[in-house]
């Protein structure tokens, strides 16, 4: 907004420095008003600590932004005089000088400091976090076992609707993905085993990938990222409204209530959605040999009944349940740390997904270790 | 009925800074207001007050821009908002202010940082006045001047309030919108939040528009009080109000509650 400039002078009246100040002072005519102070009281062969008084009568608008800087070409001290035009000016004038004060300091930041305190925090941050999500399925536990005992506790209509949102609806996705990684093994395996004339081995190539590895890995991260991330978010807003605090003075426990059911229906989808992403994988890799390796359907499986043995089957199978119990833990865990505002539903939720898949990838190679001694 | 929804004309000379004439609001085939009218003068403090369900949200959102409406006219500050864009729009938008229920603050900025937002973005200043400017409002809203480095999330809710006016004010707007500004505070915090209104008001010069249930506020500091009904407002003084016969304004006002905010 451009406005009519104001003015500075310096004047000596009866023997006493007075700055006159005239124009518009709102905060939108301030600008470099500082400089143009400094300039003036130079001129005028006066430092500001000799100025005591400013005649404002000739100012015609003014607003606290601009009072503030009236009252600082004066040092803003108590005793300086100020006359003004009329009342209304005055109690501006009045409401600025009661209320000024010296502007803190910005903070400034010693970064090899902030890297440190950052690293510290972030090592306790991981520990504390280790021990409550322990501690969190310990609890998960009691729960589980108390539920055993007195089947109707396991909420089976609440397991079925979260059934149809982590396993139905994950279908579409979980199945395209899967078979597009079938067709992308199988081409490269084409491709560089044809050099060593062993191109019929793409069949186990795809198959012992997908069985083994591909098909339950790529289908927990699909997991972790949408159904994970959604228990966060669910359950993160439910404690916003402090809707898990009124579940807990009714007398519902909220782990039987909302973990318990969400944790039951990813044990049951990860293997199903496992099994599924493994079956569009292998037709993917089917389709791809029958297009690069003129393989017909019935060769690609005769081949894999002959050369892969079902262990490379179950152990992906065995794996699948584990990552949906660690995904809906880690997802549920992370959904009931939200406190107060929405602004944590979103940071936690990233963090739900983001552990997660951390989890599930360390406990992919601690099962081939274990696999690997087993000998399967 | 006099100009602008008022029972007795109280305009005496005095600027008219917010002019609604005319105005219909609607969602779907739902009418919330229609052909309102609404004077607000220079200098005075006027509550909005009505039963839930009839739009005080809704037409204070109407008046600041962020919801359309259908039909009317809305003037502030002289110029007729509806028709403006750009940098006029803009040039209006830093004459007046506007605060939210719950605050509204940016979460990612400490108050101090927030307040300075609207006057990095309309005023150009150097970095050390604003932040000057910002203590200032820090300190005229009440608040104690270490609450400026603190974010939003550490504040309670009357201070949340507090530091949310100071960002409204952060441009010694004209023209105040307050949204329940003491619901949720207690008596105590209320009062003093009352009292602050009304010396901002007188010292800065503001005209404020106040959603508000507070019947203490109402009494406090309103000057005139705005009540919706049946689709249009019905503005007058307290004693106008008290005295005008319909069900719901003599249930209000001549209800427990209403009797017990008067006795002084």
């Amino acid at each position: 907004m451009v406005e009519a400039e104001p003015t500075i002078q310096c004047t000596m009246r009866s023997g006493k420095p007075v700055v006159e100040v005239g124009g518009t002072w709102t905060i939108f005519s301030v600008r470099g008003i500082r400089e143009k102070a400094e300039k003036a009281l130079q001129a005028a062969g006066a430092g500001k600590a000799t100025m005591r008084s400013v005649d404002a009568r000739g100012v015609e608008r003014l607003d606290t932004a601009g009072a503030l800087e009236i009252l600082a070409l004066v040092g803003g001290g108590p005793d300086a005089e100020v006359m003004t035009k009329d009342q209304a000016q005055a109690d501006v004038f009045d409401v600025v000088r009661k209320n000024m004060c010296v502007a803190p300091p910005e903070r400034r930041v010693n970064w090899f400091a902030h890297w440190l305190e950052e690293i510290g925090r972030n090592s306790l941050h991981f520990y504390t976090q280790a021990v409550n999500l322990c501690a969190f399925f310990g609890e998960i536990l009691v729960v589980f076992v108390e539920a055993c005992l007195q089947p109707k506790r396991f909420r089976i209509n609440a397991v079925i609707q979260q059934m149809y949102e982590v396993w139905i609806r994950a279908l579409v996705i979980v199945g395209i993905l899967c078979f597009l990684i079938g067709v992308v093994i199988a081409y490269q395996g084409v491709e560089q085993l044809r050099q060593f004339g062993a191109e019929t081995f793409t069949v186990e190539a795809v198959a012992i990938g997908m069985f083994r590895e591909l098909g339950v890995l790529l289908t927990a991260i699909i997991v972790a990222g949408r159904s994970g991330s959604a228990f966060t978010a669910q359950i993160g807003t439910m404690q916003v409204n402090q809707e898990v605090d009124a579940m807990r003075t009714i007398g519902l426990n909220p782990i039987e209530w909302l973990v318990l059911p969400r944790i039951t229906a990813l044990v049951f989808a990860m293997p199903l959605l496992a099994f599924w992403g493994d079956m569009t994988g292998l037709l993917g890799g089917a389709v791809a040999c029958t297009i690069y390796l003129d393989f017909t359907f019935v060769q690609f499986f005769d081949r894999l009944r002959d050369t892969v043995g079902v262990w490379h089957f179950y152990t992906g199978m065995i794996k699948a349940p584990v990552f949906g119990i660690v995904i809906a833990t880690i997802g549920c865990f992370e959904g009931l740390q939200v406190r107060g505002s929405a602004e944590s539903v979103g940071q936690l939720t990233t963090k739900s997904v983001v552990e997660s898949i951390f989890c599930v990838i360390v406990l992919d190679a601690i099962f081939s270790i274990i696999f690997l001694l087993a000998g399967v | 009925m006099a100009e602008g929804g008022q029972l007795v004309d109280h305009r005496n000379g005095r600027d008219v800074v917010l002019r609604l004439r005319g105005i219909r609001t609607q969602f779907g085939d739902k009418v919330i207001h229609d052909n309102l009218d609404f004077d607000l003068f220079k200098g005075e403090i006027v509550g909005l007050v009505g039963g839930s369900g009839t739009g005080k949200s809704v037409l204070l959102r109407t008046i600041v821009g962020l919801n359309e409406a259908r039909k009317g006219t809305i003037e502030m500050l002289g110029v007729d908002a509806s028709t403006l864009h750009g940098k006029a729009k803009r040039n209006l938008l830093a004459r007046t202010g506007v605060q939210f229920q719950d605050g509204a603050l940016f979460s990612s900025l400490n108050v101090t940082e927030n307040i300075i937002v609207p006057i990095r973005e309309h005023a150009e200043l150097e970095e050390l006045t604003m932040r000057e400017i910002a203590a200032l409002k820090v300190a005229l809203v009440g608040l104690p001047a270490d609450t400026g480095e603190k974010k939003p999330s550490e504040l309670s809710g009357g201070m949340r309030k507090r530091a949310s006016l100071a960002r409204a004010l952060a441009l010694d707007p004209e023209l105040l919108f307050l949204d329940e500004p003491t619901a949720g505070l207690d008596p105590i915090g209320a009062a003093h939040y009352d009292e602050l209104v009304k010396g901002l008001c007188h010292s800065l010069g503001l005209s404020i528009l106040m959603v508000t249930h507070d019947l203490d506020s109402l009494n406090a500091i309103c000057d005139r009080i705005a009540v919706l009904l049946d689709k249009r407002v019905v503005v007058g003084t307290m004693a106008e109000m008290l005295a005008y016969d319909h069900p719901w304004v003599r249930e209000y006002f001549h209800g427990p509650r209403g009797r017990a905010s008067r006795q002084e």
